[in-house]
């Protein structure tokens, strides 16, 4: 295999390896911050029992996130130093501006929210957790607006072959920004909803429920039920949005090889980029035209006029598949098993079974629609880097394919064994049962005795 | 002097202050996570109680450092990382291990938490080595050959001893009682390891850099800079005395760090003088390597706001957990 290959496997599995922890840290730190408000708000146990449950996960997900960051930060310059090197007067201050208003916010109050308490008021504790999860936020706003001006660069000028900013607000707020901003913020509170729906459901099948499980899944399945369709929707106004700046990516996400009025939308297929044409498809006449143009015959651009710059097709229309296939299936089992639930007056302990299996085998789910979201999203914008200005294959490091290969081999192992101990250590926290923790009175302004 | 001239310096100022408060502020914690080998389980929790609520921050300059190696000098990070490919590789998987532990090792099934304890301590030695290798041949501007290889080794024990020594003052102001008498010990070991380091890298780096050698033994500089030499010299007696005082249970429990972040330091201007104005030595000049003036004055703004910022809301997190390191637990 050759070096850029390589570089590209290397990062991509990187990404997609530290993706997974933010998607859960971001939307869990305003679960956390809400947890908290409605324990000194109403003074029910339950809710300071799942704030302290939901606290360790948030811990374990944010170190996990912390480490594969810092890995991110040296591999930006380790294995695309062309990137840098060309566009790092535009990347260099968005990511410098992520570190400096996000990065340290998050890390310096983490210590305050995860061993604060007793140390300092409950005002300032609650202070340091909303700190916390804007600086999360905060962190995606800069990450996401560095990524979306790749995919739609706007607001530089080009001198002797190196991007320069013209404007920073045209650079910032690109046109996929507040698409692709809106689009994973989404993603990351369905994929915390799953999440503590799914953890609370294994606690119930195991008989291990804590004070908090029933409200917990009751907040879990309300914000699935209700972020889902919303979720559908932004993503109907992404791919729009795609549609009008980056074409051959969207006709990559739906096989469309001939430009074509009343396309087809194909349930299933396989692209061969040999022959360039589907094989085995099954389609439904006209809906993808239905969909992204809104008429029933309007004109799709196909694969055939991008060729030598457009991605590679099978990925991007298998991973678009799962993704929009993942998303149908969160609508279905979070409003079938909201209305149920709410049937049975809030009674966790008389949901079926079968239900509660299902949103425990759903709990990772979101993870799963987020990596296929961000194949679709960043093999899309192959073969460049910055859509349209740079190719990945010019920017790639001089560095040996033996020597990436033998660092990607020791990242994948190492990878592989933190996911199955994380996945394993929530399995484990979820079925510990809860020892009996002294509550504290609620006192809001003053120290709480250490 | 333009804008063009002195940004630049201020950019090579702030990666040099990051990458400073990130030796001393990362190394007493991964000099803890070295100095758990053979300490008891009791006495593993309470040291990790010592630094739990730090390291998350602590990291971030890290972060900050490459960073503005990223950001303001593009024109030099794609040289200097992929000189140093693999052993960044190497203190990434060191720095991933040690920072999960911290959580693993609490959190899962008893059994495993040995494991996890080894990955800490293995990923803290790791960390450290690799940083002090990558330090050896940054100063020597990656050379091959076996000298220079042998140099960015003996810079790796010496940044792991000083790592150590950090790591042990650190406890001796953050415990009390056996554990505190521990450290006490430790340190006394460490630091002939940390003496002879630096005696080492004195001599050697002169001897393998014309530019050092050029830069420090010429008249009147050498009159001049003497004084860091001396200072230096001067810190590492004290603390070798206060180590066997008494007063250091009590009241004085906080000179010995704050003696070898003195020490650290003096090492740093040295270093400093040493490579300045050089982003990768004898090679690329800050100015050279800079990023666009546009880009540098963006980010300028960012950094006069923010980080003064950064540094009241770290004293802050300092002082919320000030004195003796307490239980660590959530809630």
């Amino acid at each position: 295999m050759d070096a850029v290959l390589l570089a590209r496997l290397q990062f991509a599995l990187n990404i997609s390896f530290h993706i997974l922890f933010p998607t859960i840290t971001i939307a869990l730190a305003w679960v956390l911050l809400f947890f908290r408000w409605r324990w000194l708000a109403t003074g029910a146990a339950s809710w300071l029992s799942a704030y302290r449950f939901w606290t360790k996960v948030f811990a374990l997900s944010f170190a996990l996130g912390v480490v594969s960051g810092i890995t991110m930060s040296f591999q930006f310059g380790s294995n695309w130093p062309g990137f840098m090197e060309r566009a790092g007067n535009i990347a260099g201050p968005l990511l410098g501006y992520e570190v400096l208003t996000a990065f340290f916010l998050e890390a310096s109050f983490l210590g305050v929210m995860l061993f604060g308490h007793g140390r300092v008021s409950e005002r300032v504790h609650l202070i340091a957790t909303a700190l916390v999860a804007g600086g999360t936020t905060l962190s995606a706003f800069w990450i996401l607006s560095l990524n979306s001006w790749m995919q739609t660069p706007q607001g530089f000028e080009i001198i002797q072959g190196e991007f320069h900013a013209k404007d920073w607000l045209e650079v910032i707020f690109n046109p996929s920004f507040p698409y692709r901003l809106a689009h994973k913020l989404l993603a990351s509170g369905l994929t915390v909803a799953f999440l503590l729906a799914g953890v609370s459901a294994w606690q119930l099948l195991k008989q291990r429920v804590q004070p908090h499980t029933g409200a917990v899944l009751r907040v879990g399945l309300t914000l699935a039920a209700v972020l889902i369709p919303l979720q559908i929707f932004m993503g109907d106004q992404h791919g729009l949005n795609t549609l009008k700046h980056q074409p051959q990516k969207v006709a990559a996400m739906e096989g469309l090889w001939e430009t074509e009025r009343g396309a087809p939308l194909l349930l299933f297929a396989w692209p061969n980029e040999q022959t360039r044409r589907n094989d085995y498809a099954i389609e439904i006449p006209r809906l993808a035209s239905l969909i992204l143009t809104h008429e029933a015959d309007g004109e799709l651009r196909g694969l055939n006029e991008f060729q030598g710059a457009h991605p590679p097709v099978a990925p991007v229309f298998f991973a678009f598949r799962v993704m929009v296939g993942m998303g149908l299936a969160m609508l279905a089992a979070s409003w079938l098993a909201w209305w149920l639930y709410r049937r049975r007056g809030w009674r966790p302990e008389e949901l079926p079974r079968p239900l509660l299996r299902l949103l425990a085998w759903m709990s990772f789910s979101g993870w799963v629609a987020t990596l296929a979201g961000w194949y679709v999203t960043e093999i899309g914008r192959q073969p460049f880097l910055v859509y349209g200005w740079l190719r990945t294959a010019e920017l790639a490091s001089a560095t040996p394919a033996p020597t990436i290969a033998l660092s990607l081999a020791g990242y994948a192992s190492l990878y592989l064994g933190l996911l199955l101990a994380y996945v394993m250590v929530v399995k484990t926290m979820a079925e510990k049962t809860a020892a009996a923790e002294p509550v504290a009175p609620v006192n809001f302004n003053r120290r709480v005795a250490a | 002097m333009s804008a063009e001239q002195w940004m630049p310096l201020v950019f090579m100022a702030l990666m040099g202050f990051a990458l400073l408060l990130y030796v001393v502020l990362d190394g007493y914690d991964l000099g803890v996570g070295l100095l758990m080998l053979g300490a008891s389980d009791a006495d593993k929790d309470r040291m990790i109680a010592s630094i739990g609520p730090f390291w998350d921050a602590n990291e971030t300059w890290l972060v900050l450092g490459v960073g503005v190696l990223l950001i303001a000098f593009p024109k030099a990070q794609g040289v200097v990382m992929q000189a140093l490919y693999l052993p960044i590789v190497l203190m990434l998987m060191g720095l991933m291990l040690r920072g999960v532990a911290f959580d693993f090792r609490v959190k899962v099934q008893a059994e495993w938490k040995p494991l996890w304890n080894r990955a800490f301590m293995g990923g803290s030695l790791l960390a450290a080595l690799a940083q002090g290798w990558m330090l050896g041949r940054y100063v020597t501007a990656f050379q091959p050959g076996g000298w220079f290889d042998a140099f960015a080794l003996l810079i790796a024990l010496a940044l792991t001893a000083a790592y150590l020594l950090l790591g042990a003052t650190w406890l001796i102001m953050k415990t009390e009682a056996l554990l505190q008498q521990r450290a006490i010990r430790l340190a006394k070991r460490a630091w002939p390891l940390l003496l002879l380091g630096l005696a080492a890298i004195s001599v050697a780096t002169p001897w393998l850099s014309p530019t050092v050698r050029e830069r420090w033994f010429t008249m009147p500089g050498f009159i001049a800079l003497l004084p860091i030499p001396l200072t230096s010299a001067l810190a590492l007696l004290a603390l070798r005395g206060l180590l066997n005082s008494s007063r250091i249970v009590g009241k004085l429990c906080w000179a010995p760090f704050a003696l070898m972040v003195l020490v650290m330091l003096l090492g740093f201007f040295g270093l400093a003088y040493s490579l300045y104005p050089y982003v990768v030595m004898d090679r690329i000049t800050v100015w050279q390597a800079a990023a666009a003036p546009k880009s540098l004055q963006f980010i300028l703004v960012g950094c006069a706001i923010t980080v003064p910022a950064i540094l009241a809301y770290t004293a802050f997190a300092y002082r919320v957990f000030w004195g003796k390191a307490g239980e660590l637990s959530y809630a």
